[in-house]
This record gives C-alpha cells, sequence and structure tokens, in this order.
C-alpha cells in the first residue's frame, strides 16, 4: 500500500498561505492544478519568490524544475516584487496604431523605467501588456487594475505624479 | 425539466417586471473604464428617490460603440437597441436630467442617434441579448429565450439530430481558421470512449481582439447554453472554458453564471432532470498567446507549459488528458443556442454561400467609431469601415485594414469591396481571423506595422521547433535593419526566403502564420521596403551584417 504523500508545513504563519493550500485542496492536490495554484500565490503575495515555489512544488508532488518552467514560461506570473503601484501600458495593434509608444517613451523620461522595471524606492512599476481588450479606447493603460482609455503622456504622467505624491 | 416548463418560467419572469421603462447603462469592461459605474450609481439612487416603479435601472452588456461611452439607452422594457435613445459620454450629473426624460422628450445634448449605419446596418446574432440583459442575471437571460435551445435538445433532439442541424446550418469555427463546426463535433461524437471533453476557448489573444471579452461580459450564458448543447451532442460530461487571466471582469461573470446555472439545474449531474450530466469548470490562462492553438491550450489546462505538439493525433481522437476532446471558439459555441432554436435553414440563409451567418467585428485603430459590431458574411469592407466605422478622422486618407491579428494581413484600398467571407480574405493574402479588425491612416509606416507583429510572434514563440523560434528571430532583425533605414536588397530578398522556410517548417499556426504580415505588406506596398532601402548605400560593409 502506498503511504498518503506527506505535506510541506506552511512556510510561516502568514495567513495568506492559507489561501494558497485552500486553493490546491480544492483541486485535489493535483499536479495540474499548478497554474491555478501559481494564481493564488501570485494574487496573494504579489509575485513568486523561491519559498513559494519550494512550497508549490512539494505540496503538489512535482520536481521544482518543472514548477519553474512553468513560473517562467508564462508571461503573467513574475519572480520579482512589484512596486506599491503598477502602471501597465497596453501595447495591442489598436494602442500600437495610436501611438502607445509615446506613452512609455514620456514614462522613460519621467521615471527613467522602461517597461519591466521598478524604481529603486519601489515606488512605481512599468509594465507593457499585449492587449488588454479596451481598443475602443485606444492608446489604454492599466494603472493599479483600473483601466485609463485615450491616454496622452501628459494626463498619464500628471495622474502617475499625483498617486505618488498621495502616498 | 421540458420546454413548456421553461416558457412557463420566462413567462413568469415577465410578469413580475412592472416597470414600464428601463435605463440601460452598458457595465461592460469599455465603458466601466470611461466610468459607467459612477452613472449607474447615480441612476440607480436618482431612480430610487423618484419611487414609483414607473422605470427601472440596470447594467447591462456591450452596446456596440465603445468610443462613445459611458453609454446609456432608455427603452420601452424589453425593446431593441435601435427603438432605445441612446445617451453617450453619460456623468454622473446627467442622472437626474435622464431619469425626468424618460418615456417623454429626449436630452437632446447628449443623444447618439441610432438611425446611423453604426446601428442599422448590423445584424444581431450572438449579440442579440448583448446591450439588453443584466448579463449577472439568470432570471433575465431566461426571460430573454436562454436555455430553451438546450432544453428542446435534451429532451426533443437525439444528438445525431442535433449535429445534423448545426452541420446543415453551415456554421463555420469563429476561431480565425474556419473549419466546418458540424463536421468536427461528428468526429468527436463517432470517437469511442466513455470519456470525452468540451473545451471553449476564450484565450482571445490577438493584439486588438475583444469580441470574445464582449460576449463573455454581455451574455455568459449564451457560451455554457452552446457548450452544454455541444455536450449532448458528443457524449461529453465535462467542459472546461479557458479564459484569459487578463480579462478580470470577464472571468467573474463566468464565475457567477456558472454558479446560477448550476443552481437552477442547467449544468450538473441531472441537466434539466434528465439522464444528461455536464458540468464546466474555468481555467485561467497565463498571458501566453500560443495557448489560442488547441494542443497548447490543453498543455496549459494539464498544468504544463503551453507548448503545441504535432498534430494528427487532433483532439477529437486524443485532447484534454488522451480523451476526444471538441475545442470552439467563444464565438461558435454562441452561435449555437440560435441555431437549434431557429433551425440551421434560418441560420444558412444568413451570409455567402460558403460562409453563412454573422461574424462579430472588433473594430479599432484610426477610424471615426470604433467599437464592437456583428455584420452579416459576405457585407463588403468598405460598408464596414465608411459607413459603420464612419471613415477616417481628421480629414486623412485610408490606407490598410488589417485583419487576423499576427497571422494574418493587411488589405489596401484597392481592395475594399471584396465582400467579407473566409474564402474571399484568404485569396487576399489575409485571414478572417478571430475579428479583431485595425484601420490604419495615410500615416502608418506599413514596414513599422510588419515589425510591430514580428517582435509579437518573436516574444510570444514557445520556443519549442527551430524554425519558429530562430526564424521569427532572424526575420525580426532583418525588419528592424529595413526600418531603421539600414537594409540592403540582401536584406530584403533574405527576408522573403525566410518567410517561406518559417511558413512551410513550422509546427504550428504561430509560427506557420507568423510570416503573414510580412508577406501581405510585401504584396501590397513593396515599394515602401524599397523605399527604406533607397536611403542607404547598396552596399554595407561586411562587419555590420548580423549584429541587428
Amino acid at each position: 500500500m502506498i503511504p498518503p504523500p506527506v505535506r510541506p508545513p506552511l512556510p510561516s504563519d502568514d495567513p495568506r498561505w492559507k489561501l494558497v493550500n485552500a486553493t490546491m485542496r480544492r483541486h485535489g492536490y493535483a499536479g495540474h492544478a499548478l497554474i491555478e495554484t501559481l494564481h493564488s500565490v501570485q494574487d496573494a503575495f504579489g509575485y513568486l519568490d523561491e519559498v513559494s515555489l519550494r512550497f508549490v512544488a512539494a505540496s503538489l508532488d512535482l520536481p521544482l524544475s518543472k514548477v519553474y518552467g512553468v513560473a517562467t514560461f508564462y508571461h503573467v506570473f513574475t519572480l520579482k516584487p512589484p512596486g506599491r503601484h503598477a502602471c501597465v501600458v497596453c501595447m495591442g495593434t489598436a494602442c500600437y496604431i495610436k501611438n502607445s509608444t509615446a506613452l512609455l517613451d514620456g514614462l522613460k523620461a519621467r521615471f527613467g523605467l522602461g517597461p519591466g522595471e521598478t524604481s529603486e524606492d519601489g515606488a512605481l512599476s512599468v509594465l507593457n501588456a499585449r492587449c488588454v481588450g479596451a481598443c475602443g479606447l485606444a492608446p489604454a493603460v492599466v494603472l493599479d487594475g483600473e483601466v485609463l482609455g485615450k491616454q496622452t503622456p501628459e494626463t498619464l504622467l500628471a495622474r502617475l505624479e499625483g498617486l505618488i505624491h498621495a502616498s | 425539466m421540458h420546454l413548456e416548463d421553461l416558457e412557463a418560467l420566462a413567462a413568469r419572469y415577465h410578469a413580475e417586471e412592472t416597470h414600464e421603462q428601463e435605463i440601460r447603462v452598458c457595465v461592460a469592461a469599455s465603458c466601466q473604464s470611461s466610468g459607467s459605474l459612477p452613472v449607474l450609481e447615480a441612476l440607480q439612487s436618482a431612480c430610487a428617490g423618484q419611487g414609483n416603479g414607473r422605470c427601472k435601472v440596470k447594467g447591462v452588456g456591450c452596446m456596440g460603440l465603445c468610443s462613445a461611452g459611458p453609454l446609456v439607452a432608455v427603452a420601452k422594457r424589453h425593446a431593441p437597441l435601435n427603438e432605445s435613445v441612446l445617451y453617450r459620454a453619460v456623468t454622473p450629473q446627467d442622472a437626474a436630467e435622464i431619469l425626468a426624460s424618460s418615456g417623454g422628450a429626449p436630452v437632446e445634448r447628449l443623444r447618439c442617434p441610432t438611425d446611423q449605419p453604426f446601428f442599422q446596418r448590423q445584424v444581431r446574432i450572438v449579440l442579440e441579448r448583448s446591450g439588453l440583459i443584466d448579463p449577472e442575471s439568470l432570471p433575465e437571460a431566461i426571460a430573454h429565450g436562454g436555455y430553451s435551445a438546450l432544453i428542446q435538445a435534451i429532451t426533443e433532439m437525439t444528438p445525431a439530430e442535433v449535429i445534423r442541424e448545426v452541420t446543415a446550418s453551415g456554421l463555420r469555427g469563429r476561431g480565425g481558421a474556419g473549419y466546418p463546426t458540424g463536421l468536427k463535433w461528428s468526429t468527436v461524437a463517432k470517437m469511442p470512449g466513455a470519456q470525452k471533453y468540451v473545451i471553449c476557448n476564450a484565450d482571445e489573444g490577438d493584439p486588438g481582439a475583444f469580441m470574445d471579452r464582449a460576449v463573455l461580459e454581455s451574455d455568459p450564458h449564451r457560451v455554457l447554453e452552446g457548450m452544454a448543447i455541444a455536450a449532448y451532442a458528443i457524449g461529453a460530461s465535462k467542459g472546461y472554458v479557458y479564459v484569459r487571466a487578463e480579462y478580470p471582469l470577464a472571468v467573474a461573470r463566468l464565475e457567477t453564471a456558472i454558479r446560477a446555472a448550476r443552481r437552477a439545474g442547467f449544468l450538473g449531474a441531472r441537466v434539466a432532470d434528465t439522464p444528461f450530466g455536464f458540468d464546466i469548470e474555468l481555467r485561467l490562462g497565463a498571458g501566453a498567446f500560443v495557448c489560442g492553438e488547441e494542443t497548447a491550450l490543453m498543455a496549459s489546462i494539464e498544468g504544463l507549459r503551453g507548448q503545441p505538439r504535432p498534430r494528427p493525433p487532433y483532439p477529437a481522437e486524443s485532447g484534454l488528458w488522451g480523451c476526444p476532446t471538441l475545442i470552439n471558439n467563444v464565438e461558435t459555441f454562441a452561435n449555437i443556442a440560435s441555431i437549434v432554436r431557429r433551425g440551421s435553414d434560418w441560420f444558412a440563409s444568413i451570409g455567402t454561400q460558403g460562409s453563412k451567418g454573422t461574424k462579430v467585428f472588433a473594430l479599432a485603430g484610426r477610424i471615426k467609431n470604433t467599437g464592437l459590431i456583428e455584420v452579416p458574411m459576405g457585407i463588403s469592407l468598405r460598408t464596414i469601415i465608411e459607413e459603420i466605422g464612419g471613415g477616417i478622422p481628421d480629414g486623412k486618407g485610408f490606407k490598410a485594414v488589417q485583419t487576423g491579428g499576427p497571422s494574418g494581413g493587411c488589405i489596401p484600398a484597392d481592395y475594399l469591396d471584396t465582400p467579407v467571407d473566409y474564402d474571399s480574405l484568404k485569396s487576399l493574402g489575409t485571414i478572417m481571423g478571430s475579428g479583431g479588425m485595425i484601420v490604419m491612416d495615410e500615416t502608418a509606416c506599413m514596414v513599422d506595422v510588419a515589425r510591430f507583429f514580428m517582435e509579437f510572434c518573436m516574444s510570444e514563440s514557445c520556443g519549442k521547433c527551430v524554425p519558429c523560434r530562430t526564424g521569427t528571430w532572424q526575420m525580426h532583425a532583418l525588419l528592424d535593419r529595413i526600418a531603421r533605414g539600414e537594409g540592403t536588397p540582401e536584406d530584403l530578398a533574405l527576408l522573403e526566403e525566410l518567410c517561406e522556410v518559417v511558413q512551410s517548417m513550422s509546427l504550428c499556426g504561430l509560427g506557420q502564420t507568423a510570416p503573414n504580415p510580412v508577406l501581405s505588406t510585401l504584396r501590397y506596398f513593396r515599394h515602401e521596403y524599397e523605399a527604406k532601402l533607397q536611403n542607404q548605400p547598396l552596399r554595407k560593409p561586411q562587419t555590420q551584417r548580423g549584429t541587428g
């Protein structure tokens, strides 16, 4: 008889691990729940670090290499902690035709950040997206989860300055 | 449950509604981004203050003209969109005035005429309930005919009859390639095996396309109903919707819809108290364009990296976890209920000889009316762009329209009278695609457009097969050099040669179609490539080559 697999202990008493565990339990700790589990880690912690990858691998009884492979294959997952504010510039076709490159240039000029970079004080991350599906409002930016349509470098920078000063 | 029971239920929901006028506020993603939620709240509190029950304020799905959002429609109960008074760019401050005007003289300063071609030239099948019903309410879907096709199929038709109807309708896959849906269904139905799966591909990855998003956000029950009918036809008991994680609102509405459908008995172990059992689970994508390819999508559902595998075996034979699997796109499933309910003859009477029914397009780019449209197959590109789209803004001239995203191509002005159907678009070197339609004006540089799409394919290549992984990289380097004005005629020749190699040697659709944007811009705008070359001396020192 095969003994039941030993589940690893939670990495810390941070309550967010219970959310991650709940996702795995809902899928019966099956290996195919890997992507769903990584989503719930990233939703809870903002990114995937080594501790969480090792914990997920051990819990789902998968090799760490496979978990790392999946985590790095998909664009949504990030292994770096995000800034307090995330500014995602859409680079879909409609936004590109309506000059979303100017938005990225404006961010680069003002904050010195390119796509995928976070400011040293951790205040702001600049990211780009393939298409957020807001093509009717091109060019679009997703700022902390909120879609802002018909942006210009001026409107976007003004909004960002306000946010960063407020926090 | 029989059809009569469902009809009685629908009649009861109708009777429960006593209001005369409805104020519908679009709460799909695009109008929410334009600020429709505060408008909805303002209207709801103003309406509650009035308290006579004559008027009902509700959130509805996409009404199409996204660029004019937030959109608000005032109409008689259940009246269609083009019989309503439509308001554009509404703010919360306008709420009282709109409410006061309902049933009387409209507020002219906010008016968006619905007798314009944008609304009049559309034919709505997939979007028939979009903008009319509250997407989060199952009773509203039922009151407007939801799930009647499912009940009709499982209580009055055999699986073979359902497949015969779908085949006779002439419906072809709306994901882009246009494979006959009925043929796909009958192939899976014939496969032996107790366990079969139905998958809905909602991994809408083409940049510039948002049709599936709008359908899922506006009328999610229509997609679930289509999947359940498919499951009955092919003998599947389990379904998955694979949806992009970038669409949080669509995910939330699908979750709500699945829970409601289960509670009402339209999903579960005994669908509508019959022996037929079917349940649906959601799976989130994680931002990989290649997962729109069916074998990569199934790998992703299994929790693996989304890498395609060679076909055959096709998913119909060996799909998810090795079982026979049916994969269709959101819009394909969204057509099914109407076909079953209204019959294949009706559906086949719309469209052209080889392409039946309608197609939903996401109209965007340099065009006046951007948004979501549903048009009959066979309509000309000129009608879409000049009449429905309202032409090019700022007095600029039209240059090209791009369809099919990174797998498609650009169509120049000379071919604007081409009818929109699978075969005509293919003959122009592009594809129908999933429905993204991006209009470009005279300021667009076609070499730059080709480079944009190649950059996309290069970074989205999964890396499994060499022609795609290396070929897209090399083609991007060549395009980049040409776009910067540093290319040579040899570069252009090499680019054309690579297009052929990558097209014929790649493993999956991503690589096979990646050269299309280059080939089609070369076909119609070769002079732009050559003009870029002419800026430079023909010969460059050897040391500078290969550094791109």
